[in-house]
């Protein structure tokens, strides 16, 4: 249960880029959630819808695109993306694995009116 | 309708409070680590080992965080310094503790009389990796009776871990554990990770984790005082 306080971020950042542009509604946010970050889109929307209302960005849509998650090989570098939880190269089999995308999470654009 | 281009991280919140909560320490040369593992791994019983051990020569203060309960504090009350106790379980984040909750606590500890804090973070292997408190080292345990098999369900509480503390060896001529198929998953994913191997209840290898926190504190003093210098 830690969405809560990532969603209050999210509406923070949302409302405050919308004040700067001058917007009078928002319509859709657009995350960037990388896939070894232990956060759950749909309970961030579930916050959000509560967290947003009576605000310019009440009944905005969240759009998550998922970063993948990318590792490389310590041992013959090769660059690889996470298979289920397979941390192993699968070149050379080496479990020394480095985690070089994936842990990202940031809003990216939105729409406004 | 319009596009507006933001790129803004959603973690910033939370880690600029880190920083400023890392700056306030090094003010006062306070060295603090973040003690991470699942509920039971015996995160208590290594602060305790620790105060035993240290507290001739350091000042240590302690900071719970559990999702209800003043348990753990009491448990600490007698021995360190100062204990804050946070209750996580009426916050935004009941499942591990934030910069800012540890913001708070600073405010309620001495920390011109202290040297070492100790941070103990919501027994849970998923959330408490995700933030950033200020600390100074990141130290996860993880208990033989668990498994050995944790640093492949949860890689990345383990991947940013600068200590792996292996506690309750006394039970394992009781349990499956492969301790070096353990320390070959966690190297993998993290070749700076140091190993310490170690039963609270007996006090095997406490000596080990003492002298290597005591040489971090050394070394972090020394870095404060070039830069401040």
């Amino acid at each position: 249960m830690h969405e809560l306080g990532i969603t209050q971020s999210i509406v923070n950042i949302a409302l405050d880029k919308a004040k700067e542009a001058q917007a009078s509604k928002i319509v859709q946010i657009n995350l960037v959630a990388g896939e070894l970050v232990g956060f759950v889109p749909e309970c961030i929307q579930f916050y959000f819808d509560i967290l947003s209302k009576d605000t310019i960005a009440q009944e905005a849509s969240l759009i998550f695109t998922p970063a993948p998650a990318q590792l490389r090989c310590r041992n013959c570098s090769t660059t690889f993306h996470l298979q289920d939880t397979l941390w192993s190269c699968p070149k050379c089999h080496s479990q020394s694995v480095e985690i070089i995308g994936g842990r990202e999470l940031y809003v990216e654009s939105m729409e406004v009116e | 309708m319009r596009k507006i281009e933001i790129v803004q991280n959603i973690m910033e919140a939370n880690d600029s409070i880190a920083a400023r909560n890392q700056g306030l320490l090094d003010k006062h040369g306070v060295f603090a680590i973040n003690i991470m593992s699942s509920p039971g791994a015996g995160k208590t019983s290594l602060i305790l080992q620790t105060i035993a051990k240290l507290k001739n020569k350091l000042s240590i203060a302690v900071i719970e965080g559990d999702v209800a309960s003043t348990i753990d504090a009491e448990k600490i009350e007698s021995h360190a310094a100062a204990v804050v106790q946070i209750n996580t379980r009426n916050m935004p984040e009941s499942c591990s503790l934030i910069a800012n909750m540890i913001d708070c606590a600073l405010k309620n500890l001495p920390l011109g009389n202290i040297e070492l804090l100790l941070i103990e973070n919501v027994g849970n292997l998923i959330c408490p990796s995700e933030f950033a408190l200020g600390e100074h080292k990141r130290v996860v345990i993880s208990s033989l009776p668990e498994g050995d098999d944790k640093p492949i369900k949860y890689p990345m509480i383990f991947a940013d871990a600068d200590a792996v503390v292996i506690n309750k060896l006394d039970l394992l001529p009781y349990v499956d554990f492969d301790i070096p198929a353990f320390r070959h998953t966690v190297e993998g994913l993290n070749p700076r990770a140091k190993f310490f191997e170690v039963s609270c209840k007996t006090g095997t290898g406490i000596e080990d984790w003492c002298a290597w926190l005591s040489d971090e504190i050394e070394n972090h003093t020394h870095k404060i005082m070039n830069k401040g210098g």
